[in-house]
Parts: structure tokens; C-alpha cells; sequence
């Protein structure tokens, strides 16, 4: 742990200013001091998906992600996403009845945002290829894949109507 | 207390009204009863809601909030039992609310587990809405002015002729107090099956919109002003350390470090404890890393999973000891008589709950009371655990209900609360206690490593003339609930959550089934409930020996199960024929007898879920390719058949067998660790390697139609994937494997042998 220093970035679009050490996971920055909790601690090395946020437009493990690599960025967390938990992806996850504990699903939403401007029309490799580091541990993927495949086609339609 | 809404719930005041004394409910393996409802009378206050029972109240505006007193772990368990007094009391779903309520004696016995949430309270939540709904009409008809032969209550009103009034108005206006005995709320008629309008509809579970925003709240996000948070420093075994000495030395340049408490434990619960404690989780976590702790440990320092399982074997292989908990007349004989007999040993090694959200606590003293924040699934098993490390009544402990991101089981034992509490005690503050994923891990009480022996004795004809069943694992009721152990055949007690699955429904002659605790690996670890639990090794041995015997006896393994399910003696008609009926019924789906591709074969296993007084029927056929040069089992398909009676919440019911599928192939096939030198060799998803996206199956899941009485649903499915995968490996390749996880390296093994 190295000297507590100024972090200034932006979270969901308002400027968080912080001093902790630098590298200081952005997870705990967001839960402890930003107290947005929809972001989930689940195995602290980056291979759980609990935690996955947006930096930019890249969706990042936050609990392996220094707040030194935030500096200046955006950064975006499931509350975040949509004004009002509207989200082609959030109402895709309600209509198939998706989360059970539901503790990954915000990760796996904010990785599959990510997916879905990657691959406007994924495949089912793709999904697997870029869902595959999200773990549910309740084994709702059916459902997942089955959510991220409605969204696509609603966000598809309505770039296509527009 | 935890609620959820679409709207804002009415007012919670609490009212009074009918008392009742209590209702009935029989649990085997549960003690406590709950009450109907509690308190004495006391005048009818005016803006008092309606309750007619603790279940549920209704307010002024007719919106009823129901009290959960299940676990939220993502059964959607409040919906399907807020839809239980839904059906009855007549109220529009679009009114109900739910209420996750906090610890209160009133509420007896809090457990969910045991897929027994439904099937427990079906019976006195319908009572209990249909006890409201009689006072509502009753009511009602007084201020239609008419007789309450033509009324009937419907969405939230009572109506008679073209006369109609909303249940609000009867709760503003109406005479509601009433007095039932608990005689006179068993007797509450509850609807025909036909007359149904909630149960069996599809619905939106209640929990579920929440967990897609960030808002869903979880014991890891329970905070309070002014807390400290904490890290355990945990000793080397789970039993019998000391601590020696605690150098925090190095942690002191950590900005935020507060101090390092050794906990004084009078309840025994976590010895050898240091919590490392600062100003925020990170600095906790890092000064943790930093702080030496010297302990003197226990024996299990060195023990391995293999000085487990060769204790276990031992305990198996000896004719004496253990419970007998099925122990027929003329075992022995049938063996000795026997033309021909079969015998084989099954093994399964340790698995981890690996629940997501990993252990945590949030403990605070107010008022006069201890309050601890955290997800629990036994709240009456830690409650007193808690007050005796405390040193204080179980009146003074109070805990507050938070959804739970994963249980699975883990969180029966609570034993992650008494820590908590104690630090908090010790500092002079609340104390937040987060365990990192590793930390987790090495204090989980995963499922234990199993060993089991089975024979089989054919007389005339190959026809089965006796079976035996012996099983020897950790038992977690004998470590965590004595009391709760009943008694085998030859007065020795047992743990019916370490053997159930073994007395089955198959009708083999003279039967004996008999279990044996392994203390080695009760004193290496502490044994846990996990998801279906004793069936996950009964099953997978039973299952398995099915299809080995049926070959031996040259007789296709569907056949011979039929054979032996035609519910005979004990076996009763209803039970074994429905089991025999979702083993047909999944055959039948996945094209049982059709030629396969090379190195392809469809295996097949069933079960009845975990008790034999509230059996869950269920069948599954795998279909396996496997790749004879890299020892690679592919998955392809799962068939899976149920029969759980009447389901409640549909969708629900199929996101509960579609999980419990999927651990069943994780169990099978990717999961999976081993005891070293005391510890859990596995803690991170960098070995531990539970099922994910690209390794998922086609499912094909069915229920069976039905009205009878609803069982449990949630974990029957996890146990018969594991053998239907290892019997489909044998169809398609001849390997017969006897351990579960099954690894391309043990096929590959087997495959030299076939």
C-alpha cells in the first residue's frame, strides 16, 4: 500500500474525488467510499465477473482495476446504465425471469452491454467467447444467453427503425 | 427486514386481531412449530390493519403484505408462498407485497433448506388466507346488508349479486376480529385443485426486477455509520488451534489499521480466531496479509483427503459399527442363498458451497440488543450459538434478513455470525467481517469426501434377493445438531442428511442400509448441508450400481429399474409407480434404446429427492460423446423428468431444476477438491473451477401434471446428472467410473481397463 493520494474520475457521470492509495482496487472505491453497492466482490482475482463495470467503453474486473487507472476516466456501474433500470438488457433479463441470488447479474449485465456493441448480433460463440468469464454460480446461463440474444434484436430494432 | 413492493407497502403497524395458538406442521428433522398468530386481544384500533393470522395483514387500501420467514437465495421462494396466500384469500396479486421479516421467537422454527419451503407451508399459508378470506366475507356481507350464502370474494372484493365492496373498506369499516382454534384453522376449506386461479399460473417473481439495477440488497452491502470493517486471520485447521502470538508490527504501516483482536470464544464456534481490523475492507484485507500469527494446531494439520477416505473405507469394510438405517430380515440369508452376487465401491471427493457472495457479518450492539446483519438459512440453529458467545439471551440477539447471493446450504450453519459478533464486542463498535474468496474457502464446511459399498444378491432367474447400501462420510447433523439425529434399527444414531437416498424405492428383497460417520473428517473440517446433500453421494452410488447391476444381470437398465419400481411391500403403489413414471417418461424424450453415434451413449438415473416422506420423483438421461484419445467427456444433452405434485410458481420450479441440473454436471464434471494437510487444497476460480457458459448443455426439462401436494423442487435434480453422466459414459465407451468429479484422466484410466 503506497501513499494516499487525489483521484478524480467519473462515476455514472458525476465527478467522484477520492484519496486512497493508488492502488486501491476501483471496486471498493465504488462500494465503500461511493457506497454503490450494485457492484459485487466475488473472488478479489478478476475471474468471477461479479465486479465487471465500465471503463470507458470497455467493460474492466473492478476488483483487479487500480484506482491510478481510473484517473480521469468514466466509469460506469449497473446503476449507471439506464436513467431507470430500462435497459434492453435489464428488461431482456426481467422478461426471461434470469437472475436467481442474483450477486453476478449486475456483472454479467455490464459485460453483456459490452458484448452487444461488440457484437450487435452475437452469435452463440460470441456469447460464450465473451460471457464465458462471468460465473453464476446458481447456473441461470440458459436464461442469460437467452436475454442477451432478446436485447440484441431490441437494440438491432430500434437502431434499425431509427 | 427486508421489503419489496412494485408500489410502496401500506402502513405495518402492528394490529392484533384473531389469535389462534398454533398450526401444525410435521418436519421430521424440525422442532419448533411456528404460531398461527400471537398476542392476546386488545381493542381494535382504527387505523390498525387486518391480521388475521402472523402470516400475513391487510391494510386500509386492501394491499396485503405476507411475512417470509424463508431465505431469499434465488428460489424466489416469497413469491411462490406469497402466491400460496394469494390463491386463498382471493386478493389481487397486484396488491400483495412481501415482507422478509428479521428474527422474532413468534415466528418458530427459521430454516430453509431442504427444498422444504413449499411443502412446509402449504398447508397453514392456505389455512391462513382462507381464514381472511371468511372474515372478509363475513364481514362484507354485514355492510352489503345481505346473506353471506350468495357472497363470494374475488380480486380483492366481496360480491353478491351486482352489490360489491373492496376489501379496504371492509378492513376500514368491518368487524374483523375473529378467534380460530388451531383445530379450526386446519380445518379451513382450501379450494379444489380446479378452482385454482394463482397457483400453477405463471407470474414475475417478486425479487427479481431489484437484482437487475444495483439495488437488490445483500448482507456484503449492509453498512451502519461509524463501523469498522474486518478481515479473519484464520488458523490452520477449522478444530483445535491456539494462538500462540500475534506480531502486527508490519501491519501498522497500513493507513487505517485499527488492531488485532485474538477472539475469546465462549461458545467454541471458531477457535484460534484473529480478526484484523481497520477503518475500510481494503486496508483490513492488506494489514491481514501483514499480520504474523503463530498458533498451535490441531491433529487435522495432518490430515489429507486420503487419510479421510482410507478411514472411511475401513469404517465400511468392518461389519460392525454404524446406524443401521434400514436393516430387513434375511440380509444375510439372501446373500449366502445367492446364485450370484455384485459388489462395488463408489467415492466422491470434497465440494466447496463456492456460494458467489462470500461470507460476511455485520454486527452491532443497540438498544440494548445485539443486532447482526448478514443472509443466514437457519436462523434458529445460530441464534443461540450467538448468545452464548456473547454471553447473553437469545431475547438480546436479533438478526436482520438480507437476500442471500448464494446458498446452497453454506449459510444453514451461521457459524460466519458468532466472529462478527465477537469482534464487534471486542472493539467496542460494529465490526464488519468480510471473508476474501480463499478465506471463504478454507471456511466453508463443504460437502465431505464419501466412500460406499454396495452388493447386490440375485437368486433364481436373476431375480434381486437382497441389496446393502454402507456409507461412510462426514455428517454435519452430528456435528452441528446431535438432537436432531434419530435412531437406526439397532439404536444407533445417525444422520439422516448423510444417508438419505439410500433407502430407496426399489423393491430388492432384504434390504440393509447402513451409515457410519467418519469422525476423521468430522474433526478435520466441519461437515456441511450441501445442495441436496446426502443424495449427491448416495445417488451417485445407487445410481450408478443400478446400471452396473442391470448389465450383470443382462438386463437394459431401464427395464430393470421398472422391474424393481412396482411399488411393492413397503415401497408403497403411489411412490414407486410415480417414480417409475418420470424414468419412462424421461426414456421415452431422450430416445432410449436409439442407435447412437460412435462413442456416444445416453445414460440414465432417478431419485426421490432427499426424504422418503417427501419424495420429489425425478429421472434424467445424459447424453455423453467421449473422446477416446484425450479422455474428454462432452456433455451434449440432459433429459430431465419431475414430478414435485402440484408446482406453485412455474417458472420458478424450472429455474430451480435447470440449476440444479447444471451443479449436478458442475459436481459431475468440473468441480471438485481435496483435503491437504487440514486445509482445502482449492480456493480461487484460478483451481477451483466450477461449470460455465460454454461448457452448458442442451436441457430439456419436463414436470409431470399434477394436484397432489407440493414437494420440494429445488435440489432433487442436482443428483441424478452425476450417474446418468457416468452410466452414459459406460454406454458409449465401456469405462465404468466409480468417482465423482470424473476427469478425462480417470476416463482415459477406466478406458485401459474396459
Amino acid at each position: 500500500m503506497t501513499t494516499p493520494i487525489t483521484t478524480i474520475f467519473q462515476l455514472n457521470g458525476q465527478t467522484l474525488k477520492l484519496t486512497a492509495s493508488p492502488d486501491t482496487p476501483l471496486l471498493w472505491a465504488i462500494r465503500d467510499v461511493a457506497k454503490l453497492t450494485g457492484t459485487k466482490f466475488g473472488c478479489g482475482i478478476g475471474l468471477c465477473g461479479a465486479c465487471t463495470v465500465h471503463l470507458g467503453r470497455r467493460a474492466v474486473r473492478s476488483c483487479i482495476t487500480p484506482l491510478s487507472a481510473v484517473a480521469g476516466a468514466q466509469v460506469t456501474t449497473i446503476e449507471g446504465l439506464s436513467v431507470n433500470g430500462q435497459h434492453p438488457l435489464q428488461k431482456a433479463w426481467v422478461q426471461t425471469q434470469a437472475p436467481q441470488c442474483g450477486y453476478c447479474q449486475s456483472g454479467q449485465i455490464m459485460q453483456a452491454a459490452a458484448l452487444i456493441r461488440r457484437f450487435p448480433n452475437p452469435t452463440d460463440d460470441d456469447i460464450d467467447s465473451v460471457m464465458n468469464g462471468n460465473l453464476c454460480r446458481c447456473m441461470a446461463y440458459v436464461r442469460i444467453r437467452q436475454a442477451i440474444k432478446i436485447a440484441a434484436a431490441e437494440v438491432q430494432g430500434v437502431a434499425s427503425h431509427a | 427486514m427486508l421489503e419489496m413492493a412494485p408500489a410502496a407497502a401500506g402502513p405495518t403497524r402492528r394490529g392484533f386481531l384473531i389469535t389462534a395458538t398454533s398450526a401444525g406442521f410435521s418436519m421430521a428433522f424440525v422442532l419448533a412449530e411456528p404460531v398461527l398468530a400471537a398476542g392476546s386481544s386488545q381493542a381494535a384500533d382504527a387505523a390498525a390493519p387486518f391480521e388475521p393470522t402472523i402470516w400475513y395483514d391487510m391494510d386500509h387500501d386492501g394491499v396485503v403484505t405476507v411475512n417470509i420467514i424463508r431465505a431469499e437465495m434465488g428460489q424466489h421462494v416469497g413469491t411462490a408462498l406469497a402466491r400460496i396466500v394469494a390463491e386463498e384469500l382471493e386478493v389481487d396479486w397486484a396488491s400483495v407485497r412481501l415482507r422478509y421479516v428479521d428474527t422474532d421467537p413468534k415466528w418458530g422454527t427459521m430454516v430453509t433448506g431442504g427444498s422444504w419451503s413449499v411443502w412446509q407451508s402449504f398447508a397453514y399459508l392456505s389455512q391462513a388466507g382462507a381464514a381472511g378470506r371468511i372474515a372478509l366475507i363475513e364481514e362484507g356481507a354485514k355492510l352489503l346488508h345481505v346473506g353471506i350464502a350468495g357472497c363470494a370474494a374475488r380480486n380483492g372484493a366481496v360480491s353478491s349479486g351486482d352489490k360489491s365492496i373492496r376489501y379496504g373498506e371492509i378492513v376500514r369499516r368491518g368487524q374483523l376480529a375473529r378467534s380460530y382454534s388451531a383445530d379450526a384453522l386446519k380445518a379451513m376449506p382450501i379450494k379444489a385443485a380446479d378452482d385454482r386461479r394463482v397457483i400453477g399460473m405463471p407470474v414475475l417473481a417478486v425479487d427479481i426486477p431489484g437484482k437487475t439495477t444495483g439495488a437488490a440488497r445483500y448482507g456484503l452491502d449492509a453498512q451502519v455509520p461509524g463501523m469498522a470493517y474486518a478481515r479473519p486471520k484464520l488458523p490452520p485447521t477449522r478444530n483445535g488451534c491456539k494462538v500462540t502470538a500475534v506480531d502486527d508490527s508490519a501491519a501498522l504501516g497500513i493507513p487505517g489499521y485499527l488492531k488485532s483482536l485474538v477472539l475469546d470464544d465462549p461458545s467454541g464456534t471458531v477457535p484460534g480466531w484473529v480478526v484484523v481490523c481497520a477503518d475500510s475492507f481494503v486496508a483490513a484485507s492488506r494489514a491481514a496479509d501483514l499480520v504474523k500469527v503463530t498458533w498451535s494446531s490441531g491433529p487435522a494439520a495432518m490430515v489429507s483427503e486420503a487419510d479421510i477416505q482410507a478411514q472411511g473405507l475401513k469404517l465400511i469394510t468392518a461389519v460392525a459399527g454404524g446406524s443401521m438405517v434400514v436393516d430387513d430380515a434375511g440380509v444375510d440369508a439372501a446373500f449366502s442363498a445367492a446364485k450370484s452376487t455384485l459388489e462395488r465401491d463408489y467415492t466422491t471427493a470434497t465440494v466447496l458451497h463456492f456460494q458467489l457472495e462470500p461470507l460476511n457479518a455485520l454486527a452491532l450492539q443497540k438498544d440494548g440488543r445485539w443486532e447482526i446483519h448478514t443472509g443466514n438459512q437457519w436462523q434458529s440453529l445460530i441464534l443461540p450459538t450467538l448468545a452464548k458467545a456473547l454471553g447473553v439471551t437469545e431475547a438480546q440477539v436479533v438478526m436482520r434478513t438480507y437476500l442471500i447471493g448464494g446458498g446452497f446450504g453454506r449459510r444453514l450453519n451461521g457459524d460466519y455470525a458468532v466472529p462478527a459478533a465477537l469482534a464487534a464486542k471486542a472493539l467496542g463498535r460494529p465490526v464488519k467481517l468480510v471473508w476474501t474468496r480463499a478465506d471463504d474457502a478454507r471456511f466453508d464446511s463443504p460437502r465431505s469426501p464419501s466412500v460406499q459399498r454396495l452388493r447386490m444378491a440375485f437368486g433364481d432367474g436373476g431375480q434381486v434377493t437382497g441389496m446393502q447400501h454402507h456409507a461412510s462420510a462426514g455428517w454435519p447433523t452430528q456435528v452441528m445438531v446431535p438432537a436432531f439425529m434419530p435412531k437406526g434399527k439397532n439404536g444407533e444414531p445417525y444422520d439422516p442428511f448423510a444417508i438419505s437416498g439410500a433407502d430407496h424405492w426399489y423393491t430388492v428383497g432384504a434390504q440393509r442400509v447402513r451409515a457410519v460417520s467418519n469422525s476423521l473428517a468430522n474433526s478435520t473440517f466441519r461437515p456441511g448441508w450441501l445442495r441436496s446433500v446426502g443424495p449427491g453421494w448416495t445417488n451417485w452410488a445407487l445410481e450408478s450400481f443400478m446400471d452396473e447391476a442391470a448389465r450383470a444381470a443382462g438386463v437394459d437398465p431401464l427395464a430393470f429399474r421398472l422391474r424393481l419400481l412396482g411399488g411393492n411391500g413397503k415401497n408403497g403403489v403411489e411412490g414407486a409407480v410415480r417414480q417409475a413414471q418420470v424414468l419412462q417418461r424421461a426414456a421415452d424424450k431422450a430416445g432410449w434404446g436409439s442407435t447412437m453415434p460412435a462413442d456416444t451413449g445416453l445414460g440414465l438415473a432417478t431419485t426421490f429427492g432427499q426424504e422418503r416422506d417427501m419424495p420429489t420423483w425425478c429421472a434424467c438421461v445424459a447424453r455423453v460423446h467421449v473422446n477416446r484419445s484425450s479422455g474428454v467427456i462432452k456433455l451434449e444433452k440432459l433429459t430431465v423428468v419431475v414430478d414435485a405434485g402440484t408446482i406453485v410458481h412455474p417458472d420458478g420450479a424450472l429455474a430451480q431444476v435447470e440449476g440444479a441440473s447444471l451443479w449436478g454436471v458442475s459436481m459431475a464434471l468440473h468441480e471438485g477438491t481435496e483435503f491437504v494437510n487440514g486445509q482445502v487444497r482449492y480456493t480461487n476460480l484460478n483451481t477451483y473451477t466450477p461449470l460455465r457458459m460454454r461448457d452448458v448443455p442442451s436441457l430439456d426439462i419436463e414436470f409431470i401434471a399434477s394436484t397432489l401436494p407440493p414437494t420440494g423442487l429445488g435440489e432433487p435434480a442436482t443428483t441424478v446428472v452425476g450417474p446418468a453422466i457416468g452410466n452414459a459414459i459406460f454406454a458409449a465407451v465401456g469405462a465404468r467410473l466409480r468417482h465423482l468429479p470424473m476427469r478425462p484422466a480417470d476416463v482415459l484410466a477406466a478406458l485401459k481397463k474396459a
